[in-house]
């Protein structure tokens, strides 16, 4: 049976994670290959890294982050942030990452969603949404949720998956930093609307947030940063807890 | 021990290299039909879509050298579904070295299959040390159905074959060099067929 995966979110920057971890017995907290490594030995069933940076040299940095990681783990990862071409896709591919994420690029340009597909098939293509309830109305957002847009995140949910992307990973601005929880009634909508995976992000704060996520919010994935990176849920007690809920994950011995 | 990949502009084939890395071997990355007909095991790769995967191997004439291999053989998910006679994905004709054809996934599950899923009724050598029900990293949309050589299946809506045998070569539909220590268990146990 096809488990759900637990996915913890490294934010990079320059090269280092930043934002908030929380690891004192990492030799190098800031160094995200070690990071990866700790996650990937501890049951983590993929890894997302998301590059922040705004320097010149970012697309080098990441390709050699990515070189680095490939190289340490054994689990697959997805990589994103600023990528907005066939080209900054492939050398990232080329390096080892498994899956490439793009968001604010895809809605400037939509058929850079085909492109990739067909260049390298939608199983590596995750478009990342990043939504706002407002109104009772759910509106994409672009650079890290901050400019609105009108377009309405079902609708580009549906365009996304017709155009090829193989994943969507939704991030709800109403409920991230929270710690109140998944946007669960948006998730299952877009979870039964579509007929690809849907990978949850934003509010994750208890265990319980994730079984809500799967049960009410039918997600296919789960996505957390703080949460792990400060310790307060181990992804082996958050496992442990799923399957006694009944949820099918994967739990290494 | 000379350990190839097969080179042929489909997919991550870094992360086999690496992989095999953690084993301590160093595998060549290679699309010359001698080094390849020379390597102790070849390892097949491909990630993608499979009618253009296999102009690549038509435009490189492997597609006349892989099926008349003679050493273990590995194919890994796109490379496993080439070896087979056919796939849905584009009509696309494969190398006809495992007697089956491979089909899409209906809609009635999520497309890709994208995740942790376990494999069942072990039969090979391939899986020594592996358990009944160990979980593989997987991706994909086609796959290929119950059949004869199947050394392993899964279940996604419906039973499948996830890995498969005949003579010399074998075929993975998951990623092991992705699939935690349980997969580089497998890799190795390629290494040592």
């Amino acid at each position: 049976m096809l488990t759900k995966r637990i996915i913890p979110c490294l934010d990079i920057k320059n090269g280092r994670t930043v934002k908030g971890i929380n690891f004192l017995d990492l030799r190098d907290a800031g160094d995200p290959v070690e990071l990866a490594k700790f996650y990937s030995e501890n049951g983590a069933d993929e890894l997302v890294f998301l590059d922040i940076s705004a320097t010149e040299e970012r697309r080098k940095t990441l390709a050699d982050l990515v070189l680095k990681v490939a190289e340490t783990i054994n689990i697959p990862f997805t990589v994103g942030g600023g990528i907005s071409s066939v080209e900054d896709v492939e050398i990232l591919l080329n390096n080892g990452a498994d899956k490439v994420s793009i968001n604010s690029s895809a809605v400037k340009n939509p058929q850079l969603i085909n492109d990739l597909a067909s260049r390298f098939g939608s199983q590596c293509i995750v478009v990342a949404i990043d939504a706002k309830q407002i109104d009772g109305n759910w509106k994409v957002h672009l650079v890290g949720g901050k400019v609105p847009t009108e377009l309405d995140l079902f609708e580009w949910a549906k365009e996304v998956e017709q155009r090829g992307a193989g994943e969507i990973l939704f991030t709800s601005m109403n409920n991230d930093g929270t710690k109140n929880g998944f946007a669960n009634e948006a998730l299952s909508k877009l979870s039964t609307g579509l007929n690809i995976p849907i990978i949850a992000s934003g509010g994750a704060g208890t265990m319980q947030h994730f079984t809500d996520a799967f049960v009410e919010g039918k997600a296919d994935a789960a996505l957390a940063a703080s949460v792990f990176h400060f310790k307060e849920i181990t992804i082996s007690d958050l496992k442990n807890e799923l399957q006694t809920q009944g949820i099918p994950v994967r739990i290494i011995t | 021990m000379k350990i190839v990949i097969i080179n042929y502009g489909a997919g991550n084939i870094q992360s086999i290299q690496f992989a095999l890395k953690r084993l301590g071997v160093e595998a060549i990355l290679t699309d010359s039909e001698t080094e390849i007909r020379n390597a102790d095991k070849v390892i097949f790769p491909g990630v993608g879509e499979a009618s253009s995967a296999m102009q690549k191997l038509k435009a490189s004439g492997l597609d006349k050298v892989i099926p008349t291999l003679k050493q273990p053989v590995l194919g890994i998910c796109l490379g496993m579904q080439l070896l087979c006679n056919s796939s849905e994905e584009g009509n696309t004709k494969g190398l006809g070295v495992f007697d089956v054809d491979v089909i899409r996934f209906s809609n009635e599950v999520k497309v890709p299959q994208i995740g942790w899923n376990q494999i069942q009724n072990l039969k090979s050598e391939l899986f020594q040390n592996i358990a009944e029900n160990e979980f593989m990293y997987l991706v994909h949309s086609y796959y290929v159905p119950l059949c004869e050589g199947a050394i392993a299946t899964s279940d996604y809506g419906i039973q499948y074959t996830s890995a498969l045998q005949k003579g010399n070569f074998y075929g993975l539909q998951f990623h092991p060099e992705k699939s935690s220590t349980a997969g580089e268990q497998i890799l190795k146990n390629f290494l040592e067929l």
